[in-house]
């Protein structure tokens, strides 16, 4: 518990939500202090109840902000897919009944680091660092992991490593060499890797996306999982999958029995449809694992264009629908905002209220330890309609000729 | 996991335990084993076998008429379909991410429907979390409230995953049965004659003790319970500073003028129960998979914690039809034409057929006051037939299920631990 505040100390005020939790007991009971207690949260909930997504979709929901903060389309997914679920409505029988370490890369997916200490074991972090060459443009790829700091992070009690590529927020999109490196270290300290691909099909021209489950040793060692939402622009139908050996997958199966036991029967029935269309089809330019990421290229290219033009920096992701900046030249005013929150979570507050365009700290996606280092960097997503990306345009250039 | 190893794996359990890990022990491993640490975690321990998955199995391998898993055959009302059509050809942001704690309209109408029957004004915001199915609602409660050496108190006969759930939040569950009183001759034996005895109920509450789960109308028994004895569990729960977790399911599915209450609308329970519904037994579209948990802010905060660290969003055009399909049914609540008296309505009929034709062949049911489930004494069969084959400790109940599946097509689930047996109509 004290490690978990340690670590949250940023994210949570804990000292401030125990005083809360008390008050409100006063309030509702008459019985004693001490019985009140049995109300409080469990212990693997402890810290965790702070979520950034809740905290900066709630401010971007304002209409007047042009949101490229949450990660989700605001463009139409394949009109097959619609109809797909559409023709599975009119079905009916559809409508019936489907302690330990973990090594975390940061930046990492927020949602990672609560859900290892909810089951229990230590999340042990490592950052990814930039080497940025001079004269060539920052990318994706110049972020990288040292071999040896990594294989100082594994020892005989370390249960998982979660890979995430194409990596949520860079877009970087791990080479053969560094999944070998990754590989061989779990390989020899009998590690599982749970290897998040949710971008699988969202990367440039220039890369390929590498599933690790395939290398020599690994099939039998990797839980790989995949999300409808992100492969068809369906997030709203929230199925995902997980893709492994049997003796894995039965007991993530035994979870799932004890949890929800099933999900949504229509929407999966949709979703199978949909792959079949394009299954038969994965050579052909209208494959929407093809037309996707080409269409996806395009707005990538135009996002950091804009960003350039106006001073920021930013990293060119290889794949994935998200573009980080570093907004420090834009030196924003934030004198009047709270002082313990990291310079990225102020900025994008104030940048949300004030120029009416939202998008994600960082810092968000890091450990408290790390934040610092990423604090100056903000996360754009840029899967969104010419019409959303147009009206960022308009915002960024005003704000730019406005400090000139 | 990978390969049985035993005098590997308990040397590995050495090492794992802290022992430095000696290079040629673990060249060794690596050369022949792979995987010889135990990946899964402990808390799955003896929550692998789920009779559902069981009974469904064998079910389809004898194509047998199945009274088993509690899901309708028959379509849902078509104000429902349509409403699911709506939500799938209507608005196309409808097919991305809606708020975490659930899809506007849908909280607002649960709020609106449900704050009227509980008699407290519910806020769309901090009392109503809509969760993946009734079991989802339930997973996300004893996640949220359930720690190591909690108690929960569960009334047997109970739906399965109650002991499961509570086993993999760390807790322990403390049971205590429902009986029945006993029969005059020709009598048919009904739920309401099945009940808890109040000394023995309170003695199972300790300081431990941090939860209670009730579930009304009962699955599998179709218990109702009344007044009277809500009233004695609302007593001692909050005697004992216990939350109660009230699964109403089968809320609608109640016979014979019966009324189904909510405890939390009794006098001083309303902050400490979670009220847990179901729009697949509501609208009987079980497939849709949108559930919810109704609550005083102090609890659900805790459950909205737990939900945005695991699912974080319930689908949403499901969500948009549930919707719309209650936002019908407020508008004929208590008349004729609504679903929530049709349905009922039709299921007795159903429930009054199934009893007799058991009644014919010599089975005694237990007729249900609510609940889509009727369950059967069948001691008349096993004084006949003592001998069924099955696995050394099966349950009687067990080998009866799975000889009935095989000889006369018709499949059910055992309920262990009791002789009878279940039946589920629909």
């Amino acid at each position: 518990m004290l490690l978990a505040q340690k670590r949250l100390g940023s994210l949570v005020s804990s000292t401030k939500f125990l005083k809360t939790v008390n008050s409100s007991r006063l309030l509702e009971f008459s019985t004693s202090a001490a019985m009140s207690l049995k109300f409080k949260n469990t212990k693997r909930i402890e810290g965790l109840d702070k979520n950034v997504w809740i905290e900066f979709t709630k401010l971007a929901a304002d209409p007047s902000v042009v949101n490229l903060g949450q990660g989700l389309p605001d463009i139409s997914p394949p009109a097959y897919v619609k109809e797909e679920l559409s023709k599975v409505a009119m079905v009916d029988n559809l409508n019936q009944y489907t302690r330990g370490f973990v090594i975390i890369i940061v930046p990492f997916y927020d949602c990672y680091e609560p859900m290892v200490r909810m089951a229990g074991a230590t999340p042990v972090f490592i950052p990814l660092r930039s080497k940025p060459v001079n004269g060539k443009r920052w990318s994706s790829s110049d972020w990288t992991l040292d071999p040896q700091e990594l294989e100082s992070k594994f020892n005989p009690k370390t249960k998982a490593i979660i890979l995430n590529t194409p990596h949520n927020p860079f877009g970087k999109v791990y080479t053969k060499e560094e999944l070998q490196v990754i590989a061989d270290l779990c390989i020899k300290y009998d590690t599982l890797c749970i290897s998040d691909e949710v971008y699988e099909w969202l990367v440039y021209t220039g890369n390929k996306h590498l599933r690790i489950a395939t290398f020599p040793g690994m099939w039998e060692r990797t839980v790989t999982i995949g999300s409808a939402g992100k492969t068809f622009s369906v997030t709203g139908w929230k199925l995902g999958w997980s893709i492994g050996p049997e003796h894995l997958i039965k007991h993530l199966q035994t979870v799932q029995q004890n949890t929800i036991y099933t999900c949504a029967t229509p929407l999966q029935e949709a979703l199978a449809q949909a792959f079949w269309i394009d299954i038969k089809r994965m050579d052909d330019p209208e494959c929407y694992f093809n037309s996707l990421p080409r269409e996806l290229e395009v707005k990538r290219d135009r996002m950091v264009h804009l960003l350039e033009s106006v001073g920021l920096n930013p990293i060119v992701p290889d794949g994935g629908y998200f573009i980080i900046a570093d907004v420090s030249s834009l030196d924003a005013d934030l004198s009047d905002l709270k002082n313990e929150e990291p310079y990225d979570y102020k900025f994008v507050k104030w940048m949300t209220k004030n120029k009416k365009l939202s998008a994600i700290p960082v810092s968000a996606f890091c450990d408290s330890e790390t934040k610092l280092q990423f604090e100056k960097l903000v996360r754009f997503c840029f899967i969104k309609k010419d019409s959303t990306l147009d009206a960022a345009e308009e915002i960024i250039k005003a704000w730019s000729r406005q400090k000139s | 996991m990978f390969r049985n190893a035993a005098a590997i794996s308990l040397h590995l359990v050495g090492l794992l335990q802290g022992k430095k890990a000696g290079a040629s022990v673990t060249r060794h491993l690596h050369q022949t084993f792979t995987m010889a640490k135990q990946m899964q975690a402990r808390r799955l321990k003896g929550l692998d076998y789920n009779p559902w998955v069981e009974y469904a199995r064998l079910a389809t391998e004898y194509d047998a008429v199945n009274l088993g898993q509690g899901f309708p055959d028959f379509a849902p009302p078509d104000f429902a379909l349509e409403a699911f059509q709506h939500a799938v050809s209507g608005d196309l942001m409808l097919n991305q991410y809606t708020k975490a704690f659930g899809y506007p309209p849908l909280t607002k109408i649960l709020a609106s429907f449900f704050g009227k029957l509980l008699g407290h004004e519910l806020d769309p915001l901090t009392n109503v979390l809509v969760t993946v199915g009734a079991y989802g609602a339930l997973f996300t409660a004893f996640q949220a409230l359930v720690d190591e050496g909690d108690e929960v108190i569960i009334i047997e006969p109970f739906f399965d995953c109650y002991e499961p759930m509570t086993l993999m939040a760390g807790g322990r569950p403390v049971f205590v049965s429902l009986k029945p009183s006993p029969t005059r001759d020709g009598e048919l034996n009904s739920s309401s004659n099945w009940r808890l005895d109040p000394d023995e109920l309170a003695s199972k509450f300790t300081p431990h003790t941090k939860a209670l789960v009730l579930n009304t109308p009962n699955n599998p028994l179709g218990k109702v319970f009344s007044q009277t004895e809500l009233e004695l569990v609302a007593s001692l729960c909050q005697q004992h500073n216990v939350v109660c977790i009230s699964d109403e399911v089968y809320q609608w599915l109640v016979f014979d003028g019966c009324q189904h209450i909510s405890i939390a609308s009794l006098p001083g329970m309303w902050e400490r129960t979670l009220t847990i519904g179901s729009a697949g037994k509501t609208f009987s579209a079980t497939g849709w998979k949108v559930g919810w948990v109704l609550g005083p802010d102090h609890l659900m905060k805790h459950l909205r914690t737990v939900h945005q660290n695991s699912i974080y969003h319930c689908p949403t055009q499901t969500q948009a039809a549930v919707a719309e399909s209650f936002e019908k049914e407020q508008l004929c609540f208590g008349q004729p034409s609504s679903y929530f008296v049709q349905l009922p309505r039709a299921m007795q009929r159903s429930r009054d057929y199934m009893a007799r034709s058991l009644q014919s062949v010599g089975l005694m049911p237990v007729l249900p006051q609510g609940s889509y489930f009727l369950i059967t004494d069948i001691s008349g069969f096993k004084s006949k037939m003592p001998d069924l084959p099955g696995a050394a400790n099966e349950p009687y109940d067990r080998r009866f299920v799975k000889w009935m599946i095989k000889n006369k097509p018709v499949s059910s689930e055992g309920l262990r631990p009791l002789h009878p047996l279940l039946f589920c109509k629909g």
